[in-house]
């Protein structure tokens, strides 16, 4: 990292470019070239994270100060009062109760805010991720070094201890699973990271390959040295492009300088990583169906088993993890599995990112440790409710719940939510206030699963449509009782018959509504009136 | 197929250059029907033939593959398409009173393209940008926090 007296950061999340964050780049960019502080002050735009009313921001360290919203305008002032006179311009400072996500967090180490615990998001908005230099400076590939002293069960034993669980729904054990393929025979052997992110309301990943790309690269180094792979793929989906862009960036870097190629180190291990871009498909999350499309075919799922780690890409022996799961593997291995254990809860250690979306004052990013309640997250971290009450929040895509308001404080880890009967999924938290109605949600989130749905097994391609159909009757009074007996037939046909995770929990949002929300879903049918005023009931 | 490209020739030395570019294994189908839809808006019958041809792969294998995924197209497009997210997040923060300004401005439902060939009404599963719901992706421009009201001056920008 070139030495620099100044550092500036522009938010370039997509409502900041809307308004205009590139225009303000540039503008600083002339006026740094007009008092010649170009060489003295590094510029950048960087992905933000969470959300801010203040957008487009900017960060100038070391004063750690936030200006927002800032417009092009405003620059020449900025450059001038702040860079050349060193004088702090505090009208345009933005309002601390305005910042969410990383700026909220960068606020909090100032003592204003309840701090997170960020690992996953550690580098996030803070390197540029686009120069490997400032990933090797914030400890980068260090663990990459520390893992090639080691041998492979050393680095599983490591990920064991560390209680580490798959972070893209299902919460299956890493350490577990990365023994599984080093235990298997193979001359060949393959690493995917799973980067397919599409459960609505979820864009974690996103902003960890927009944001820390070498981290992904160096966890999923590790992964193939233990493994004993030589080849891996990061398949991102096609709608991120900027994603795409910045790790083909980052493979290229790592390349040259040696950190994937061959003797890595000076070791006789070897790895090549390609990119796949997803072409639009839900589906291809499921880890088969994403290997089927890595090999040029539809996305529809295998039969399992045979699971990946001994069948996988090409019939293969194939490790595949999510990106987040692999975001922690080289902070553990940096810093111990103790340490990783000191946070989080016994059973589900570590952090959490969520997405919190919906009826609140503030949306976007939070990493907190696992173990946190929803009510914490709603009045910390969202800031309350922006209108009504709370009524219930729904964790995301096909492996979530909806989690009625009795549930608030159960707390947020694996092992909690299943007891509880509900699931994590993969870390939206979608919340509702009592303005929205559970039948039109959960019609939603039906017609998602019917869309989705990749058609080749029937009683996903079937349940989901008969399903959608029943709930887009009840909300237009047309439903009966009956309805509501064949809802959870087919919700319990599905989970039972389905091939994959797609179809098996298409029916969850159906057993929630009709557990924790009968009364207003019989409302619409014995008073033929939806509680709420959202669903039109008639034709 | 009533509205394959004009010029058939052209088409044809697009398909190789990007068969050359990219590759003729099993693998790069994806990829190359990626391209194909990048290039031409969508990918015509000629094209899959001559894909047929170059890549030793029948052509219902390709027309299997073209259609399953949301981002290659078998159909000819509108000059912009217009994509409205329908998931969840982007529907209890207003999503629903958009649609319906959207569908009303556009006289369209979704899937169709105007008789003008302007527009291209299509829905789509979660965009991943769902901290500023309701999302509105045109062409390539994104749109967050769309109300209804804003829908007409949205649209009015494009030619």
């Amino acid at each position: 990292m070139k030495a620099v007296r100044s550092m500036i950061l522009i938010s370039n999340d997509p409502e900041s470019i809307v308004r205009g964050s590139e225009k303000i780049f540039s503008v600083f960019q002339e006026q740094l070239a007009h008092y010649g502080l170009t060489e003295e002050v590094s510029l950048s735009l960087v992905p933000d994270l969470g959300h801010s009313y203040a957008s487009p921001l900017v960060m100038i360290y070391p004063e750690a100060v936030i200006y927002g919203p800032v417009k092009a305008a405003d620059v020449p002032f900025i450059v001038e009062e702040h860079l050349y006179k060193g004088r702090i311009v505090e009208e345009k400072r933005a309002p601390i109760h305005e910042l969410s996500g990383k700026v909220a967090w960068l606020s909090a180490r100032k003592g204003t805010l309840p701090a997170e615990n960020r690992i996953v998001l550690k580098n996030v908005g803070l390197i540029d991720p686009e120069n490997i230099e400032d990933y090797i400076a914030a400890d980068g590939y260090q663990a990459l070094g520390l893992a090639l002293e080691m041998t492979p069960d050393q680095v599983i034993s490591i990920i064991k201890e560390s209680g580490l669980q798959g972070r893209g729904g299902a919460g299956f054990p890493t350490g577990i699973k990365w023994g599984f393929v080093n235990k298997t025979y193979g001359d060949k052997k393959y690493v995917i990271c799973n980067a397919d992110e599409s459960e609505p309301g979820t864009f974690k990943d996103r902003v960890v390959l927009e944001g820390d790309p070498h981290a992904i690269i160096e966890a999923m180094l590790i992964a193939a040295y233990t493994v004993g792979a030589d080849e891996g793929y990061i398949y991102i989906r096609g709608e991120y492009q900027l994603a795409i862009e910045r790790v083909e960036t980052a493979i290229q870097q790592a390349k040259e300088y040696g950190f994937l190629g061959n003797d890595i180190f000076g070791s006789d291990f070897n790895f090549k990583l390609h990119v796949h871009a997803g072409a639009g498909a839900y589906i291809c999350g499921e880890e088969t169906a994403l290997i089927e499309s890595i090999e040029g075919k539809r996305g529809e799922p295998r039969s399992r088993p045979p699971y990946p780690t001994t069948n996988g890409l090409w019939g293969k022996p194939t490790l595949v993890n999510n990106v987040e799961t692999l975001a922690n593997i080289p902070a553990i291995i940096r810093n111990g599995a103790s340490w990783y254990r000191s946070l989080g809860t016994p059973s589900s250690p570590g952090t959490k990112v969520y997405t919190i979306l919906g009826n609140v004052n503030v949306t976007g990013l939070i990493e907190v440790p696992m173990g946190i309640t929803l009510r914490e997250v709603i009045s910390i971290y969202a800031k309350g409710m922006k209108s009504g009450s709370f009524k219930m929040a729904q964790t995301g895509g096909s492996s979530g719940s909806i989690i009625p308001a009795s549930l608030q404080d159960t707390p947020m880890d694996f092992d909690s939510f299943k007891k509880a009967g509900v699931s994590l999924g993969s870390g939206a938290l979608l919340v509702c206030n009592d303005e929205v109605c559970i039948v039109d949600l959960t019609k939603v989130l039906l017609n998602f699963f019917r869309v989705e749905s990749c058609g080749k097994c029937t009683p996903c391609r079937i349940g989901t449509k008969r399903a959608l159909d029943i709930l887009v009757d009840i909300t237009e009074g047309k439903g009966t009782l009956e309805n509501l007996d064949e809802l959870l037939s087919l919700s319990k046909e599905m989970l039972d018959l389905s091939n994959c995770g797609l179809g098996q929990t298409a029916g969850t949002p159906i057993r929630d509504m009709l557990n924790y929300f009968r009364a207003e879903v019989e409302a619409h049918i014995r008073l033929g009136v939806c509680p709420t005023g959202v669903c039109p009931m008639h034709d | 197929m009533t509205s394959e490209p004009i010029n058939e020739v052209e088409t044809l030395e697009g398909i190789r250059e990007i068969v050359n570019k990219i590759g003729t294994t099993r693998a790069d189908l994806i990829p190359v029907l990626q391209a194909v839809t990048n290039k031409f808006g969508y990918i015509s019958q000629t094209a899959i033939k001559e894909l047929s041809n170059l890549m030793k792969l029948p052509t219902k294998e390709i027309q299997s593959v073209a259609t399953f995924y949301r981002m290659l197209s078998t159909q000819p497009r509108g000059k912009h398409v217009i994509q409205f997210c329908e998931s969840a997040p982007c529907h209890v923060v207003g999503g629903r009173e958009v649609w319906i300004a959207l569908k009303d401005a556009l006289k369209l439902e979704p899937g169709e393209t105007s008789a003008d060939n302007k527009w291209t009404l299509l829905t789509t599963s979660c965009l991943g940008v769902c901290g500023i719901g309701p999302v509105i992706l045109i062409d390539t421009d994104m749109y967050g926090n769309v109300t209804p009201e804003q829908v007409k001056n949205i649209l009015s920008r494009y030619e």
